[in-house]
C-alpha cells in the first residue's frame, strides 16, 4: 500500500514504514533508548530525504518516548526530580546544538559532519558498553571472582551543588546530570536523535543510577527534547513530515509496548550486551560508507543549504 | 528561456507563448487549449491537463493524442518547472568521501521526456534538434561556473544521470505511435516523486529536416487534498504546524500506552 508524503515529497510503502516504525519501537522499549540512531539511517536509505528523516524522527520519538514513559512508569520507574534536573541541562544543550548546527550550515559540511557525529559517539560508546558488559557477563559465570567495590569515588563526586535523589538512592551535584542532559539536547539538535545510546550507559556508568530507574528516566527527558526539536525544525526548516512520523510512531509505539515487556524478562548484562553490539554494527556500517567508494560519485540538490 | 535562434517568422509567436503561458496559470484547469497554433497543420491535446497528487498517489501516466494535415514526423518534448540545481563531485580526502567541487545551474528542467515516431537522427538535423532542446545532449541547462569545457561537461553528465535515476529525465526516447498517417498518440509518464509546478508539453511537426508546425499545451502538476492541506498548513504557519505535530505525538504515545495498559 503506497502512502504519499507531502513534505518529504514522495510515495512510500506504507507496511515498510510501519514495519521499520515497530522493530525501531521495539527495540527502543526494550532499551530505554530512543532508537533514532537506528531510524535516521533506515529512513535515509529507502530514500527520505535526510533533512526530512533527521526532523520528522524528532517527531516520531515524542510518540515513542510518551507511551514508553507511561509503561516505566506504572511501575515507578521514573526518577522526576532527576529527570528535570537533566532536562534543564538538555534545554541548554539544545540551543547550543542548533547553533553548532548552523555554523556547520554555513561551512557547507553539514552531511560529513553527521555522519562523522555518529561513527565517533556510536563507535566510543557501543564499544566501551561491548567490552563493560561481556566483563560482567563473564563475571557472573565465575562465581570464584572477587567481586568489585560498591561504590568508586572518582573526581565527579567531589562537584559542588550536591543534590539528594532518594528515588535513585544518589547523592551527587546537579551539575553531573544536566551535563549529561546537556551533551543530550545537543544530540538531538545536531544528529536529530533522542541521545538515549548515550544517556543510558552514562547515567549507568558516572552516576551509578539503578538500572531499572535508567531507561525510563531517560525516555522522561527524552520526551522533551525532541519536542523542542520538533518544534525548531518545524518553524525554521519546515522539514516535519506529519504523514511519516504517524506511520512511524503507530509501528513505533505499538513496538514500544512489546519491547518493555521483553527487556523487563533480559538481565541487565545482557540488555546491555545486545544495545552495544547493535550501536557497533550501526557504527560501522555509516564508518564503511565514509570510506567506501560511492556508487556515484556527484550528487544533486535541489533545496538550497 | 534562452532561445535566441528563432527564426524571424516565429518572433511573434513567441511573444504570444510568453503572453499565453503567464495567463494560463491561473486558468488551466479545464478544456482544450489550441493555444499557441499558427497554423493548423498540427493539434494535439492531452487526457488530462491536471496531475493532482493525492495521499494515494503513485504516479500516473497522461495520454497525448493529435493530428496532422498530412505525412511527417511528430516529436513531442515535456518539460517541468525549471529550477536551479547544485551538483556536487565527491573526493578521497584522508581517506573519507567529502562534498568538493559543486557547479550550479540555474535552469534546470524539474522533468524532461522527449518521444518520437521515430529515431531522432534520421529525420532531423543538429542544429534544429538544438534550436528546440530536443533530446537531453541539446537542452539547455545554465551552468553558473567558468569551468574547462570536460569538467563542466562531467558534471552536465553527472546531473542529467542522477535525474534519470530518478526517474524525472527519460533514459530512451519515448514512442509516438500513428494510427494511419495523421493521426497520433504517445503515453507520457510522471513518477510517483514528480515535481509540482507548471509542465510545457510540445508538440513539434517535421518535415524535411525543419520543424514546420509547433503547439505547447500546459499541465499543471499540483498536491491536492488533504496531502495538499498538510504543505500549506507547514508552508503558512510552520510554528502551529510544530505545535500541532509535538501535541499530536503526545497524544498518540499517550493513547497506544493507555490501550496497552492491560496487555
Amino acid at each position: 500500500m503506497q502512502v504519499y508524503l507531502p513534505i518529504a515529497e514522495m510515495s512510500v510503502n506504507a507496511l515498510l514504514v510501519l514495519g521499520m516504525g515497530g522493530l525501531v519501537g521495539f527495540l527502543s522499549g526494550m532499551f530505554g533508548v530512543g532508537g533514532g540512531f537506528l531510524m535516521t539511517p533506515l529512513l535515509i536509505f529507502i530514500g527520505v530525504p535526510p533533512a526530512v528523516a533527521v526532523s520528522t524522527q524528532a517527531n516520531q520519538l515524542v510518540a515513542a518516548s510518551v507511551s514508553g514513559v507511561l509503561a516505566h512508569w506504572r511501575r515507578g520507574n521514573v526518577d522526576v526530580k532527576l529527570g528535570i534536573v537533566m532536562l534543564l541541562g538538555g534545554m541548554v544543550g539544545t540551543v547550543v546544538g542548533v547553533w553548532i548546527f548552523a555554523l556547520l550550515q554555513r561551512i557547507g559540511q553539514i552531511d560529513i559532519a553527521i555522519t562523522l557525529a555518529y561513527v565517533f559517539f556510536l563507535g566510543t560508546i557501543g564499544a566501551m558498553m561491548l567490552v563493560e558488559s561481556s566483563r560482567a557477563l563473564i563475571r557472573r559465570r565465575a562465581p570464584t571472582a572477587k567481586r568489585g567495590k560498591l561504590h568508586r569515588h572518582i573526581w565527579l563526586h567531589g562537584l559542588p551543588l550536591k543534590m539528594r535523589f532518594q528515588r535513585s538512592k544518589l547523592y551527587i551535584s546537579a551539575l553531573l546530570p544536566a551535563g549529561i542532559g546537556a551533551v543530550g539536547g545537543m544530540l538531538v539538535a545536531i544528529m536529530g536523535i533522542g541521545g538515549g545510546f548515550m544517556l543510558v550507559p552514562a547515567m549507568i556508568y558516572l552516576l551509578n543510577m539503578p538500572t531499572g530507574l535508567v531507561a525510563g528516566t531517560s525516555l522522561f527527558q527524552i520526551i522533551f527534547t525532541t519536542a523542542m526539536a520538533t518544534l525548531l525544525q518545524a518553524a525554521t526548516n519546515q522539514t516535519v513530515d506529519v504523514m511519516l512520523a504517524l506511520l512511524l510512531l503507530v509501528g513505533g509505539v505499538i513496538g514500544a509496548q512489546f519491547g518493555t515487556k521483553a527487556g523487563g524478562k533480559l538481565r541487565g548484562e545482557q540488555a546491555r550486551l545486545l544495545l552495544a553490539s547493535l550501536v557497533v554494527a550501526v557504527a560501522l556500517k555509516l564508518a564503511f560508507d565514509l570510506v567506501a567508494e560511492p556508487n556515484d560519485v556527484f550528487t544533486i540538490s535541489t533545496r538550497m543549504l | 528561456m534562452k532561445r535566441r535562434f528563432w527564426p524571424e517568422k516565429w518572433r511573434p509567436r513567441k511573444l504570444w507563448s510568453v503572453r499565453i503561458t503567464g495567463a494560463l496559470v491561473g486558468l488551466v484547469a479545464g478544456g482544450t487549449l489550441a493555444a499557441t497554433v499558427w497554423a493548423q497543420q498540427l493539434v494535439a491535446d492531452l487526457s488530462s491537463h491536471l496531475i493532482a497528487i493525492t495521499t494515494g498517489f503513485t504516479g500516473t501516466e497522461v495520454v497525448l493524442f493529435g493530428t496532422t494535415d498530412g505525412a511527417g514526423d511528430v516529436a513531442i518534448v515535456v518539460t517541468g518547472p525549471r529550477t536551479p540545481v547544485t551538483v556536487r563531485r565527491k573526493e578521497r580526502i584522508a581517506g573519507i568521501w567529502i562534498n568538493a567541487r559543486s557547479v550550479r545551474f540555474e535552469q534546470v528542467p524539474s522533468y524532461y521526456m522527449v518521444a518520437t515516431n521515430r529515431p531522432l537522427d534520421q529525420f532531423v538535423s543538429r542544429p534544429v534538434l538544438e534550436r528546440h532542446q530536443i533530446g537531453l545532449p541539446n537542452l539547455q541547462l545554465g551552468p553558473r561556473e567558468q569551468l574547462a569545457p570536460e569538467q563542466l561537461a562531467q558534471f552536465r553528465s553527472a546531473l542529467i544521470r542522477n535525474k534519470q535515476r530518478a526517474g524525472l529525465y527519460g533514459i530512451t526516447l519515448g514512442q509516438v505511435s500513428f494510427l494511419g498517417e495523421r493521426l497520433f498518440r504517445t503515453n507520457i509518464y510522471f513518477p510517483a516523486n514528480v515535481p509540482t509546478g507548471l509542465y510545457n508539453v510540445e508538440a513539434l511537426l517535421i518535415r524535411d529536416g525543419d520543424v514546420v508546425s509547433a503547439q505547447t499545451t500546459p499541465l499543471v502538476v499540483s498536491k491536492v487534498g488533504f496531502s495538499a492541506e498538510i504543505y500549506d498548513f507547514a508552508r503558512n504557519q510552520p510554528v502551529i504546524y510544530g505545535l500541532a505535530a509535538v501535541i499530536g505525538a503526545i497524544a498518540a504515545g499517550w493513547l497506544a500506552g493507555a490501550a496497552f495498559r492491560r496487555v
